[in-house]
């Protein structure tokens, strides 16, 4: 990075930190940390997104749709959210790879399961074998981001489905009276003040979220875990420039702090929204405001 | 091999009883349904552990969060803000790293980087924190009426702790405890992935789960049995607790008991 790292063994104290901590592979780590900010990004908006469809779902008029959603918000109930994760990144891309051959090679004959071997034909592989690297990146990273929401989206169901739930009865029966159908009732009066209600959840679960982020390591992403263990290990001046013993402790404090600063950072964010969230509601905490304000 | 020989062979292969070699090929679904549930037994005992001694640290760290003394508060306090703010898994990479210098300079310390001890550990801050916010919270919700009455008995000091404070709290907190014991059962899954070894491959149960789905690369089969496993689990825990909260709550008018009401918490 700087003129003076040509030769990092001549160096010492501030200079060969300043050094080590720009080579190439510490950008890599720099830059993992936006892969963790961009599958939050990602998964967020998503997760709620299925979680809106359960939760609608859960509370449908037509009942094998509600048995869809309910059964779809009771799948993390009991079930640790690793065995999920683990589960479906492998099921996943076997399911895609299974439809792509259903449809590209039709008349293959051999079975796709022959013992531990799961075969499809070569234009059916997810990604192509001729694909780029990047290709296979991304597919890695969107296979994880579609876990997340999945799973997550059950998380969000759930608190979207009490949310609703919770908004007064008298409100929906108002709307009723007016003559409002029951499309307009649900768009119009249940969603706009369903946040209210479902923002203390939302932020419990998006804390969750930042804290299973970790977990992108495990579904084969290169994401802050692989490089602090990559960098933390021990290196012997044979195969680096820059040796150091086991540093695995100093990377994994780093990232410690790293999640404790996100998660104080949203905790803060979090009481601002809401404190807007009940301006004017018929909540104690809408009441608490409108009292502070005369 | 019949599933009766499976069984004496793998029942207690993961505390190192029987068979060394693990099945390699032509998997039978006995030798998962096995395997899977000799692992169960660390994640019951890593769970279990946890909970036990978790359950008076936290009573002592909601105390001391909730007194009016700054030396006993604000340690409470920054300890509980560590451990609920951070990752679990982090948590459990970075407590590896420290037990793994420690045993370096200290060697009576060596069975710290075992996951018996040392995985054990995180679990019981881990959950010591999380319980003891949520004792906290029930601390804070006593009604004021019971306190009082309290004083106008002249019930003072530890035993008005030991008879009025503790099991109000512990009424007040009860459903959200079931929830937290639950999850910490559920966070038992993590320990095999992170990061401390696992020694002749006594793994836990989503070693095993996982080492069927690698070795068959067929997801369907290990993961719904180790789902089915986890929900047993569940089930046994919820009736434990629901049993628990019955006679915390029994000198209380039928309609004011608190129901258990399952919600889903915590990743860590």
């Amino acid at each position: 990075m700087f003129s003076y790292c040509t030769d990092p063994s001549t160096l010492d104290g501030l200079k060969w930190l300043s050094c080590y901590l720009t080579t190439g592979k510490h950008m890599s780590f720099y830059a993992s940390f936006g892969t963790v900010l961009a599958l939050l990004a990602i998964t967020a908006p998503v997760a709620l997104l299925f979680g809106f469809a359960g939760a609608s779902a859960a509370r449908a008029r037509i009942a094998p749709i509600r048995w869809l959603g309910k059964s779809y918000t009771a799948i993390v109930r009991g079930v640790p959210d690793i065995a999920f994760f683990l589960f479906f990144v492998i099921a996943l891309d076997q399911a895609f790879e299974w439809m792509r051959h259903k449809v590209k090679c039709p008349d293959w004959d051999h079975p796709i399961r022959q013992g531990s071997d799961f075969i499809v034909c070569d234009a059916a592989k997810l990604p192509l074998s001729s694909s780029a690297q990047w290709i296979h990146e991304a597919y890695g990273f969107s296979l994880a981001v579609l876990t997340f929401a999945i799973v997550f989206g059950a998380f969000a169901a759930n608190v979207l489905f009490g949310a609703m739930q919770a908004v007064p009865r008298a409100q929906m029966e108002t709307a009723e009276a007016y003559g409002m159908s029951h499309r307009q009732t649900f768009w119009r009066i249940l969603v706009p003040q369903m946040w209210t209600y479902a923002l203390p959840g939302l932020s419990n679960l998006w804390m969750i979220l930042i804290k299973a982020t970790p977990l992108l390591f495990l579904l084969g992403v290169e994401d802050v875990v692989y490089w602090a263990r990559e960098l933390g290990a021990t290196k012997t001046a044979k195969f680096s420039d820059y040796p150091h013993g086991n540093w695995h402790m100093q990377y994994f404090f780093g990232l410690l702090v790293f999640y404790l600063a996100f998660t104080s950072l949203s905790e803060r964010v979090f009481k601002r929204i809401s404190a807007r969230l009940s301006h004017g509601q018929a909540t104690a905490a809408g009441e608490a405001q409108r009292k502070a304000a005369q | 091999m019949s599933c009766t020989e499976t069984i004496q062979n793998f029942a207690f292969r993961s505390i190192g009883y029987g068979e060394r070699m693990l099945p390699r090929t032509d998997f039978t679904l006995c030798e998962h349904f096995t395997l899977i549930g000799s692992g169960m037994i660390w994640n019951i005992y890593y769970g279990l552990v946890a909970i036990i001694f978790g359950f008076f640290a936290a009573t002592g760290l909601a105390m001391a969060k909730n007194s009016e003394n700054k030396w006993l508060q604000k340690p409470a306090e920054f300890f509980i803000y560590v451990f609920r703010g951070s990752p679990l898994f982090i948590q459990f990479f970075f407590a590896y790293a420290v037990f793994l210098s420690l045993k370096q300079s200290v060697p009576v310390l060596q069975p710290l980087t075992a996951s018996w001890l040392g995985a054990t550990l995180v679990l019981f801050c881990n959950t010591s924190a999380y319980s003891a916010e949520i004792f906290y919270g029930a601390l804070r919700s006593i009604p004021k009426g019971d306190l009082e009455a309290a004083d106008a008995y002249g019930i003072m000091g530890w035993t008005r702790f030991k008879r009025i404070t503790w099991p109000t709290m512990l009424r007040l907190a009860w459903p959200s405890y079931t929830n937290e014991a639950i999850f910490l059962f559920h966070a038992t899954a993590l320990v095999s992935f992170s990061s401390f070894p696992v020694w002749q491959q006594r793994g836990d149960a989503l070693y095993y789960a996982s080492y069927f789905a690698d070795k068959t690369f067929n997801p369907f089969v290990p993961y719904p049995i180790l789902a089915f496993y986890f929900i047993l689990l569940t089930l046994v825990v919820i009736t434990i607790f629901g049993a628990a909260n019955k006679h915390l709550n029994r000198h209380l008018p039928q309609e004011r008991r608190k129901k258990i009401r399952l919600q889903f918490n915590l990743f860590r």
